[in-house]
């Protein structure tokens, strides 16, 4: 990027550069957040890098799951309360808090990081199948709720799971494809209210 | 002349890459205008009212306000969500294929019809439980005729003689047939049956409810995917990224 002439220290426009870096972060924004920083109290700021810090430092990748955490296993894993029958299978750690915010589901988790995109070149070796397989294997899931995103590439991954897990006799679940809560029908589409009409259920 | 602040297109959703918080920047193969790009805004949200009409593989017809860099997509409607392409894994990868071939031959704003109807009409065919291979043949040999890079078949593209029904080759380098006198000054050639030959010149010529009375067999389809590949991919100077999708799952359904 053409920085133009230099009106600020070397410490600004460093911080500046490393913030523009972020997602959703332009050059403005991250300048914006620089000064921001530059007037916040110190201890703000060390916060700050603190937490960014350890968020490098203290967390890992679930050996079983594969979600993020600072305890191998995690503690889900771990958790002896809950429903070790079944298996929800998700593309991202964020999924996980989404689920778990609804509180009705009580079981495991496993995670893919990611979701077979074929035109991205991301195939099932990419993403955590293998794993999911040999989790699989000899253990007491009987249930797996395929959970990843309802687009074409998280159909395609679930296609493709339920493809390799009923053969091991394992019962294959999909999430329900609706219409989602508080919308309205007329702006539905083909696929969407295809489903639901398929998926529909007594009232 | 201004040009209209909003504007309506027929278009097919080829590619998508997310762009900050909930929107996409999705590229769309349109009848008039080539390969447009244009921003989704808020599409990764569950209540989007866009979203489902927006989705890879789905004919819709999409209205669009001109944007300083890329212009926004305000409305959408879809005109055929080819469901069955997006309810079966094999056909979805190979309506995938067609998508990224697309997205790679052409470039923004720059009209093909004869593509966009190419396009259109054969993921039609997937939906219909034809042979997938010969559809995608079909597709390869006919979108290389849109695009400009038609192979010759016919003659030796080097000396022009007619060729003979011997072994002759084709080579990428010259996007075509070589006789056998002329393939050996070309390092770059590769022996071609006669049979294959023949059934590419056949689907060459040939609408889709002709060339699909064709009968491949395992051999010969696999002989003209190769023969296939190597042009594309020569002609792209790169990896067709779904191909490699595509041949996982093959080999999965042999096992």
């Amino acid at each position: 990027m053409n920085q133009g002439p230099i009106f600020t220290t070397e410490a600004v426009s460093r911080l500046i550069q490393e913030l523009n870096k972020l997602p959703g972060i332009g050059p403005k924004s991250a300048q914006r957040l620089a000064y921001h920083l530059l007037r916040a109290p110190l201890e703000e700021a060390r916060q700050l890098a603190d937490a960014i810090l350890s968020l490098k430092q203290q967390t890992k990748l679930c050996s079983v799951c594969f979600n993020v955490t600072d305890t191998d296993p995690c503690a889900i894993c771990r958790n002896d309360q809950r429903d070790r029958t079944k298996l929800c299978i998700v593309e991202q750690p964020q999924d996980i808090l989404a689920i778990a915010h609804t509180g009705v589901y009580h079981g495991l988790y496993h995670v893919l990081h990611g979701a077979i995109s074929p035109t991205e070149g991301v195939g099932a070796d990419d993403i955590r199948v293998k794993e999911l397989l040999k989790r699989l294997e000899g253990s007491p899931i009987q249930e797996v709720i395929l959970a990843t995103n309802t687009n074409l590439e998280g159909e395609q991954t679930a296609l493709y799971l339920h493809r390799l897990i009923l053969p091991l006799g394992i019962r294959v679940t999909r999430l329900a494809c609706g219409l989602p809560f508080g919308t309205e029908l007329e702006y539905a589409d083909d696929v969407t209210l295809t489903r639901a009409l398929e998926g529909r259920q007594e009232f | 002349m201004s040009k209209l602040r909003t504007y309506q297109t027929e278009a097919i959703i080829i590619k998508k890459t997310k762009l900050g918080e909930a929107d996409r920047i999705l590229t769309l193969y349109t009848p008039h205008m080539g390969k447009i790009q244009g921003v989704a805004k808020g599409v990764r949200r569950p209540r989007s009212k866009l979203a489902g009409h927006l989705e890879l593989l789905t004919h819709s017809l999409v209205s669009l306000a001109r944007g300083r860099n890329l212009d926004t997509i305000t409305g959408s409607q879809t005109i055929n969500s080819f469901l069955p392409l997006k309810s079966d894994l094999d056909l979805s990868a190979h309506a995938l294929y067609l998508t990224e071939l697309v997205s790679q031959f052409t470039v923004d704003h720059l009209e093909n019809y004869p593509l966009f109807q190419l396009l259109l009409d054969t993921l039609g065919y997937l939906c219909q439980s034809v042979s997938k291979e010969l559809a995608l043949r079909y597709f390869e040999l006919h979108l290389l005729d849109a695009v400009g890079y038609r192979p010759q078949l016919q003659q030796c593209v080097a000396c022009h003689s007619p060729l003979e029904p011997v072994v002759n080759s084709f080579c990428p380098v010259v996007g075509g047939m070589l006789c056998p006198g002329c393939s050996q000054r070309q390092p770059f050639s590769y022996p071609l049956s006669v049979n294959t030959l023949k059934v590419l010149r056949f689907i060459q010529n040939s609408d889709f409810s002709t060339a699909n009375k064709l009968k491949l067999d395992a051999e010969l389809s696999q002989q003209l995917e190769t023969v296939l590949r190597r042009y594309l991919k020569y002609l792209l100077e790169r990896e067709i990224k779904s191909t490699a999708w595509l041949d996982s799952l093959k080999r999965g359904n042999h096992d």
